[in-house]
């Protein structure tokens, strides 16, 4: 049973004298405070936090808990974001003492188990994406998109080649364009066949001796592979340039396809998407990079090498970009990805891709009678419905959809994205559910179709809260609580 | 296949809908030339119990913090973490959640990134917070970024060298293709010198990052440096110790105009560096400048007080290449940790975590020094940590020798400080007791002595 009274701040329910925590005394000689430290340094009050009891903190984040979906309670189909279940057992082994517990700056003689699984996962990572050299540093995909372009900066740069543009399809998730300019390139956009393949005609006009990086996502963000990648791949080397796979949709060809292989110079993986890390409210993620022999110097320090003395953290990389984390990376999430990894071996991590994509594939053709699927009949590990035909009918939109599917228990898919797609519902089961849960929410689906406008304009109706007005929200930003006066 | 559902009976019955005779067609769109012709060559699945035999034989062969007394810092503190903490982060509804884009099925995340977002402000002293970034180094780095695009000086970045040094290898990485110029501040005594840092600042200078506490433990002249900053035309950022706020004046009390810091110790474990989480809070004309993921309040249609993302015109998935930053995720499972750990605190309990580290500390530095006749490097004074000079010895293979007897002693700085090569770092939290200091000390003695 949800707690309706549970919507009150921490703040408002703060009282001055409660406490959550009590502190031994320091148990050392006493020494006045200001013998200790300099009397401008230190604050007149310690900072005015709130003051509650751990009951009242239980109850208060427990509360809050009830009002999130998540895929420990609900199916979460919200494509792009490969929400399948998070094993639990990479839970409890992520937080053994020896695996968790370990500082960053420990000598290398007390980490042999956690350089021996870091390494061990350095070399699956390469051998999955089919590219020599990983690094596990970026802490994102984002990050590991960043990280390898700099990586491809420097090589261009050692070439003394300058090189300014990074291209990236229309359909490319908006981190790709982002990461290029942080990376400091220029971006061009490429245009899509109304299939979401690259238009090859418009590819090919865009390239040039100034094109550094082509980025692809493949599968797409359509959920199709795009067949043309060889050929994609031999014109941006024809010119000099690389080739970057946005790794967020591995999780339809493991074991089955590898990127090295189809042309890739660079990749990321997100081991929370493809590998079952929690998603965490939004993070941590983890984004280690796949390359080439040829980007391999370039790589971020520290990486973990063998030798005959055992396992050691490798600073000593003169061609290295640096670094764009502190420590070694998300070593949680890497964890939990070895943990997935280990429990799978080459033969189920094929299965996973098998079953990602039949559940995607069934789940079109249920799907596809109710809201057309302009790609066509078949997909990877997810697909692009489109809302058009009943916004246009009757005025219901895909958010209108999403919101009610809220109703029914059902995350929404991923909606409006990617744009080259009108009304766009980004379906992505993953292997993890059943037929049932899928053929639950095909009926469901449509059901909402034949539901009247006014309901599905107003919906949802059983949430938490109705739809929150986001225009106010952004016009007059409140974004942190301060007392009423 | 323990996660997958579909029995052979179900998948024939999904193809049969499909209309494939087998999985295989379902891949008919990869050319043949492309496929992988063999296994992955990976090692074999492993069921649960051959797993956690593995796992557990892995672990067994680290040392970790608890068996081994560990006084290593930089950046990564062995604070105590609350068990209400690790209760409330253990909620699948909290991790196995996403990014809330449906606000009204995210309402837990959305108001405890905003009750995150309040409590930063509370910690800092600053008018806005974003709902965290990666970690405490790429946050210095995003500060930067985004005090270049707030003054619109595109050359010139100071900070300096009692920095720690892997967060201005990040912020140099992070420079590297943008033109931007990188000066570092000397600091031979621990502290910048407030002329020195004048000397390099000028008004193209779009920003001035320092660090309080800085890397080496030691208080900066945080107000004479903002006034440097400022006179010129910078802002000033800097990166603080969350713990260290329970005693020490807020940033925003002092002029800081962006708020880094690194997370970890509010109530994350030391996991081998991560992941943590980067906090960045600013004045609030800079609110729209911020990268990362924001909570806002509003209210819904009924009129009910409620929480969304919001000014998502800053970000990626909207602007594209004109985003503020590549960001995407935050971490919020370790936002949401640190406003258990800071509200389970308090006031007072952050007041005497900050003040148990600081006596417990200021206690090791100097038995260190009057009982085991090690030198104290730097005068200014210090928060949590300290450097301690090895006369004339070998402090690497001293510090082997202390690992070996058990205590994790130090940080050596050789690796960023030639003229430190013969001293290291040394971290009391509060959780290190007298009992553990004073076993430090004689553990330390005994080895100097070995190389005496």
């Amino acid at each position: 049973m949800r707690n309706t009274r549970a919507t009150q701040l921490l703040f408002e329910l703060s009282k001055s004298g409660r406490r959550g925590v009590r502190l031994p005394a320091a148990d050392v000689p006493e020494v006045p405070l200001a013998d200790l430290l300099p009397a401008d340094a230190l604050a007149d009050a310690p900072p005015p936090l709130p003051e509650l009891t751990e009951p009242e903190l239980v109850r208060h984040f427990t509360n809050l808990s009830t009002q999130n979906m998540s895929v420990d309670t609900h199916f979460y189909p919200l494509g792009s974001c490969t929400m399948k279940h998070n094993p639990k057992r990479n839970e409890r082994l992520a937080s053994l003492p020896g695996i968790i517990d370990l500082h960053p700056y420990q000598p290398a003689d007390t980490l042999q188990g956690l350089l021996e699984l870091l390494w061990n996962l350095q070399e699956m990572l390469a051998e999955i994406a089919g590219l020599p050299a990983v690094s596990l540093q970026p802490a994102a995909g984002a990050q590991g998109e960043m990280a390898a372009l700099l990586c491809a900066a420097a090589h261009f740069r050692k070439l003394g080649q300058q090189r300014t543009k990074v291209l990236a399809p229309d359909s490319a998730h908006g981190t790709n364009p982002a990461s290029a300019k942080m990376a400091g390139f220029d971006t061009v956009t490429v245009k899509s066949t109304p299939a979401g393949y690259v238009d090859m005609a418009d590819l090919e006009s865009k390239l040039d001796r100034q094109t550094a990086v082509f980025m692809i996502t493949n599968p797409n963000t359509l959920g199709m592979f795009d067949r043309q990648i060889a050929e994609i791949a031999k014109k941006v080397h024809e010119v000099g340039g690389l080739i970057y796979l946005d790794g967020a949709n591995m999780n339809a060809i493991l074991g089955i396809a590898r990127p090295g292989d189809f042309g890739a110079d660079m990749m990321h993986f997100n081991p929370h998407k493809t590998f079952s890390g929690p998603h965490g409210g939004g993070g941590p993620g983890a984004g280690p990079i796949a390359v080439s022999s040829v980007l391999e110097p370039y790589l971020p320090v520290p990486v973990v090498v063998r030798d005959e003395n055992g396992f050691h953290l490798e600073y000593d990389r003169p061609e290295s970009i640096g670094r764009v984390r502190s420590f070694f990376g998300n070593v949680g999430v890497l964890v939990r990805a070895y943990c997935y990894i280990r429990t799978h071996g080459p033969d189920g991590l094929k299965r996973v891709s098998e079953n990602a994509v039949l559940n995607a594939n069934y789940l079109l053709s249920k799907v596809k009678h109710i809201f057309p699927v302009p790609q066509g009949d078949r997909c990877m590990h997810e697909f692009v419905a489109s809302g058009a035909k009943l916004k246009n009918d009757r005025g219901v939109s895909a958010m209108d959809v999403a919101k009610r599917l809220l109703d029914y228990g059902y995350h929404a898919p991923t909606v409006y994205f990617p744009p080259i797609v009108r009304e766009a519902m980004m379906i992505e089961p993953t292997e993890t559910e059943s037929k049932e849960t899928l053929d639950a929410f095909a009926q469901t689906l449509f059901r909402i179709s034949e539901e009247p406008a006014d309901l599905l304009h107003e919906a949802p109706h059983t949430t938490s809260i109705s739809r929150p007005d986001e225009v106010q929200a952004a016009r007059q930003p409140i974004v942190a609580w301060s007392p009423k006066i | 296949m323990p996660y997958v559902a579909n029995t052979a009976e179900d998948q024939r019955a999904m193809l049969d809908s499909i209309g494939v005779k087998n999985i295989e067609e379902l891949f008919a769109s990869i050319p043949a030339e492309l496929r992988l012709k063999r296994p992955l060559d990976i090692p074999p699945a492993l069921t649960e119990m051959e797993l956690t035999a593995h796992m557990a034989a892995l672990a067994k062969k680290d040392a970790p913090a608890g068996e081994k007394i560990c006084f290593l810092g930089a950046g990564s503190y062995d604070h105590f973490i609350p068990a209400v903490v690790d209760y409330v982060g253990s909620r699948g509804e909290f991790y196995t959640s996403y990014t809330p884009y449906q606000p009204e099925a995210s309402q837990g995340n959305l108001q405890v990134f905003f009750e995150y977002q309040t409590l930063i402000t509370q910690l800092t002293g600053m008018d806005v917070s974003n709902a965290s970034l990666y970690d405490g180094g790429s946050a210095a780095a995003e500060a930067v970024l985004m005090a270049v695009s707030a003054t619109g000086r595109h050359s010139r970045v100071v900070t300096a060298a009692s920095v720690h040094p892997e967060y201005r290898q990040i912020l140099a990485t992070y420079l590297a293709n943008l033109g931007i110029e990188l000066v570092t501040v000397e600091t031979p005594d621990g502290v910048i010198s407030p002329e020195a840092l004048a000397a390099a600042v000028n008004g193209e200078t779009a920003c001035v990052l320092v660090q309080h506490p800085n890397f080496f433990g030691c208080l900066e002249p945080v107000e004479a440096i903002g006034k440097i900053a400022h006179e010129a035309g910078a802002l000033f950022a800097v990166s603080v110790d969350p713990i260290s706020l329970g005693l020490l004046k807020r940033p925003g009390d002092y002029g800081a105009d962006i708020v880094v810091a690194e997370g970890q110790s509010l109530g994350s474990p030391m996991s081998f560096g991560g992941p943590y989480l980067g906090i960045l809070a600013c004045r609030e004309q800079f609110v729209r400048r911020m990268p990362g993921r924001i909570a806002g309040e509003t209210v819904d249609r009924r009129g009910k007080r409620c929480f969304v993302l919001t000014l998502q015109t800053r970000e990626q998935h909207i602007r594209r290449e004109k985003a503020t930053s590549n960001i995407c995720t935050n971490q919020g499972l370790f936002a949401l940790r640190a406003a258990v750990y800071l509200a389970a605190l308090g006031p007072q309990g952050l007041r005497e975590t900050a003040e148990l580290c600081l006596r417990r500390s200021h206690y090791a530095a100097e038995k260190l020094v009057t009982e085991g006749g090690f030198e104290r490097v730097f005068a200014a004074p210090t928060f949590k940590e300290f450097v301690i000079r090895v006369k004339g010895g070998d402090v690497e293979d001293m510090l082997v020798r202390a690992s070996e007897a058990g205590y994790l002693a130090g940080i050596p700085l050789c690796m960023w400080y030639e003229d430190l090569a013969d001293c290291f770092l040394v971290t009391v939290t509060e959780r290190r007791t007298p009992e553990e200091i004073d076993g430090l000390v004689g553990c330390l003695n005994q080895v100097a002595a070995i190389h005496a």
